[in-house]
């Protein structure tokens, strides 16, 4: 069974891993261990994966032009995860925009930075990159506000969908043998120098090792099972507006600005579900949960994008959205294995984790596999291939005895919410429902199909659309 | 892919693409498809359980759903080809359609095309609206198609945003579910709709609070509670479980904002001439996209003003109107105009079909009075000294032809009253 529901006791059996946390990163580890030959269960303590750091943000694939150098634990896991990316996303039926970026230069002295960050990239492996001249950047993208004065071209940045990426991989990994459990909190736990004993709000749980991919909570995990944290999370927001789809066609390439210390800056990037994207702030905060948009920050970026690319200011704002980052103290990752203990901490992934997240699970076993632990990787693995809902399609709405449009924005089936509520890995929210289908996602949100959704999800989610009947 | 074609393609099944479908079929044209993406035609009013509505088609006070069936099935009775659940998701150029139905994409071919997609409420995140984003935050059109065809209810206790006409009908819907609404809120120093409106939500219970903005939602799972600047300027909070975002109508024109069609920026529908003819000739508009947001009875009689101009263009009656002047607008006051083309005939073309618009509609961006022209070079050619209200239609007649055919240029103007 890959899955134990709300009401099936969880085993008290001896799995080889238990991963803590089920955002991109943990969705990641339990594909590569379970490929690795480990047995393996994900718990979750919210009701649905990807509920925290990984439900927002800017679904780029980095290819670490710009990372920290070479010997950085970001740098190493960015070009791996870029890699492994490319490799498997085809068998596992997600989607990839090669779109390219262009960090641009809006003054002499952003043109200046650009040369430091070509060397950079060459550094890092990206060899493609080069630098443009205002013509070449306006005869590439011209809708692009002509006073651009350079830019640096990286071809290899790309776009991804970043709920079907990971859902893939936690749903390879349960094909392949492992387990989830969701609405599992972990409430403490002993490591008798053999084995972890794990408290949770589902009961006991055993496991020979520990990972800690708990993301906006990982120094919190820490500090409940090893009582102690090398670093501590200081969560980041990122506020996010969503343009029409009629914006799409202003754009070619991910659009990015010369960086700074604190972060990557806001960039104006394509979707796969063919709408515009500009995001994300940066606001340190307290709250690890609080993902509330605010006005005048989404004034902000409207007006921010209508300066990157003034025909924006033609165009209307379908959704906007907040994600947060789990950065800390630190600049790289703190991926570190206590072996003593069994116990693994993968933490702050602080904005790159989407497209670093295969890499890490990689690095993370092989530093596995130098502790002498030994397991026969699967030799005939199972490869799922997941529903396909981003733009370049093909799409249910297209095919056959698909039941109908329910939500009209973005061309969501019947069939496709149907497939998704009674599939594996089945949403627990009407959130989880909208990351699988997208539908209420489009310019109207929900305008029309609202009412058919109530109906369609009823007893599916804990949280009902409807509060009563008449 | 299968492919059909027919003469006339109407998308959208509103009040207005079934008013054109019955008028183009009574007048002779037999091969009319109505496409409705809906399991069932009627639009909006569908599920808008209230009256009044059907006193100008009906002859008597009819609620929504009631009318809707009866601007469907005197369609069908006169012959119009009925295919609902099917979505149209693309138009092209020599009147090709692509549709999606439950047996996949076909095309469809047509020799002409009237758009009919009507518009929609700007929903919470076009507005830019602080907070959490909990269950519970619908639009009038969500909450009454819940209540009306489902039998469901999102919440008990609301918020109401917006004072337009819909939000009344927001405002009964509640009523006839046996929701409690928690206040109305409107920015506005007075309410959008008429004044007298302001009196419904009193009778009901409901607090009507002027020059009063929402300032964020609150709330985890589902809303909990507002906060929202009163008329002094203070912030207050109000516990609620659910926030109706009513009005602000906007067009509902993806189709053609993906399509070859020109569009107008103001209206956010396609440019149309005082036919509802588009910058291809093919393709016509008419209702609520074309000027967001007219009551049904107005869609319903524009549909049918316009289905003389199609069937004329059937028979190549409109090839006459060759010389398309444009109307240019530089008034910061006016929102939006249509038509924003008009076609005029040559000299001696003998007799053309009457227009859909005999009037040039305006909106203005506030409540204001002064003097609305349209000019030419050589000055005024038709004005009128008016009182505009917030989303609240203007007309300026057109002039005659005659009149026209000397210009070279058209503007419309305005100038503001000084008090």
């Amino acid at each position: 069974m890959p899955e134990y529901s709300c009401s099936d006791s969880l085993p008290g059996s001896l799995f080889d891993v238990i991963i803590v946390g089920s955002g991109v990163v943990g969705c990641a580890m339990a594909r590569r261990f379970t490929l690795e030959g480990a047995s393996v269960l994900v718990i979750e303590k919210a009701a649905d994966i990807l509920d925290g750091a990984s439900k927002a943000n800017s679904a780029i694939l980095h290819t670490g032009f710009d990372a920290p150098p070479p010997g950085s634990q970001e740098h190493g896991c960015l070009a791996d995860g870029y890699r492994e990316y490319l490799d498997i996303h085809a068998r596992l039926n997600l989607p990839l925009l090669e779109c390219g970026a262009l960090v641009l230069a809006w003054s002499s002295e952003e043109a200046d930075r650009l040369d430091g960050i070509l060397q950079n990239a060459r550094r890092n492996g990206v060899t493609s990159a080069r630098i443009l001249d205002a013509r070449q950047v306006l005869s590439r993208e011209p809708a692009v506000g002509d006073s651009v004065v350079a830019a640096l071209e990286v071809a290899g940045e790309s776009v991804i969908d970043p709920w079907s990426a990971p859902y893939a991989y936690l749903l390879q990994a349960l094909d392949n043998g492992a387990s989830l459990a969701r609405n599992c909190e972990l409430l403490g736990g002993d490591f008798d120098g053999v084995e972890w004993s794990l408290q949770t709000s589902r009961g006991q749980l055993r496991a020979r090792q520990v990972i800690n991919c708990a993301g906006l909570y990982g120094d919190l995990v820490n500090q409940l099972l090893i009582a102690e944290s090398n670093f501590e999370i200081r969560p980041r927001k990122g506020q996010f507006v969503v343009f029409d789809k009629s914006a799409r066609s202003l754009l070619n390439s991910i659009l990015l600005p010369v960086p700074t210390e604190i972060t990557k800056g806001i960039v104006v990037c394509p979707t796969l579900f063919g709408n515009l994207l500009v995001g994300p702030t940066a606001e340190e905060q307290q709250s690890r949960s609080d993902t509330g948009v605010e006005a005048n920050e989404l004034h902000a970026l409207v007006e921010r994008g209508g300066r990157i690319l003034p025909a924006l200011r033609r165009h209307t704002v379908t959704a906007t959205y907040a994600g947060i980052r789990p950065a800390s103290e630190h600049k790289d990752y703190q991926i570190q294995w206590y072996s003593e203990r069994n116990y693994c901490c993968v933490g702050a992934i602080r904005s790159t984790g989407l497209s670093a997240a295969l890499g890490i699970a990689s690095y993370v076993y092989r530093q596995y596999q130098d502790s002498e632990h030994r397991h026969v990787p699967l030799s005939n693995c199972q490869w799922p291939r997941v529903a396909q809902v981003a733009d370049p399609g093909p799409r249910d709405w297209q095919q056959p005895d698909n039941g109908g449009i329910v939500c009209h924005c973005e061309l969501v089936t019947r069939r496709e919410i149907e497939n998704a509520l009674s599939g594996p890995l089945a949403p627990g929210s009407l959130a989880g429902l909208k990351r699988r289908t997208r539908v209420t996602m489009g310019r109207c949100q929900g305008f029309y199909c609202s009412a058919e959704l109530c109906e369609l999800t009823e007893g599916c989610f804990e949280q009902p659309l409807a509060v009563a009947k008449k | 892919m299968k492919t059909s074609s027919c003469r006339v393609a109407i998308i959208g099944g509103g009040p207005s693409g079934l008013a054109l479908a019955a008028e183009l079929a009574r007048g002779g044209i037999d091969d009319v498809v109505l496409l409705e993406r809906e399991a069932n035609a009627g639009g909006i009013p569908r599920h808008c359980g209230h009256s009044p509505f059907g006193l100008r088609e009906f002859h008597r006070i009819l609620s929504g759903p009631e009318y809707a069936r009866r601007l469907a099935s005197r369609a069908q009775r006169l012959g119009t080809r009925l295919r609902t659940a099917a979505t149209v998701t693309e138009i092209g150029q020599q009147g090709n359609l692509t549709l999606s139905t439950v047996a996949g994409i076909e095309s469809l071919i047509a020799e002409k095309i009237v758009i009919c997609t009507g518009n929609r409420e700007t929903p919470r995140a076009a507005r830019l609206v602080s907070g959490s984003r909990p269950l519970g935050i619908v639009t009038t059109g969500a909450l009454q198609s819940m209540v009306y065809l489902k039998h469901r209810l999102p919440f008990t206790r609301p918020l109401i945003v917006g004072s337009e006409l819909v939000s009344f009908s927001a405002l009964l819907t509640c009523r006839h579910a046996g929701i409690k609404p928690v206040a109305m809120i409107d920015s506005h120093a007075r309410v959008i709709a008429w004044r007298g409106a302001a009196l419904l939500p009193r009778l009901l219970g409901t607090r009507l609070l002027l020059n009063a903005s929402l300032q964020a939602i609150h709330g985890e799972e589902r809303v909990t509670e507002v906060t929202i600047r009163d008329a002094r300027g203070d912030l207050m909070s109000l516990e609620c479980d659910g926030v109706i975002f009513s009005g602000n109508f906007v067009s509902e024109s993806s189709l053609v904002r993906a399509s070859h069609l020109e569009l107008d920026a103001a209206s956010g529908g396609p440019r149309v001439d005082q036919y509802g003819r588009c910058s291809d000739e093919d393709y016509f508009a008419c209702g609520n996209m074309l000027h967001p947001v007219d009551t049904a009875a107005w869609c319903w009689a524009e549909g049918a003003h316009t289905a003389a101009g199609v069937h004329a263009s059937l028979a190549g009656r409109l090839n006459a109107l060759q010389r398309r002047l444009q109307v240019n607008c530089g008034s910061p006051a006016i929102r939006y105009f249509m038509p924003q083309v008009i076609a005029l005939p040559h000299p001696d073309c003998g007799t053309i079909p009457p227009a859909a618009h005999d009037s040039l509609q305006v909106r203005f961006n506030d409540n204001l009075s002064g003097r609305l022209a349209l000019c030419d070079e050589n000055g005024e050619l038709s004005a009128r000294n008016i009182r505009a209200r917030r989303e609240r239609r203007v007309l300026l007649p057109l002039p005659a032809y005659e009149r026209l055919s000397r210009s070279q240029s058209l503007s419309l103007e305005f100038q503001p009253t000084q008090d």
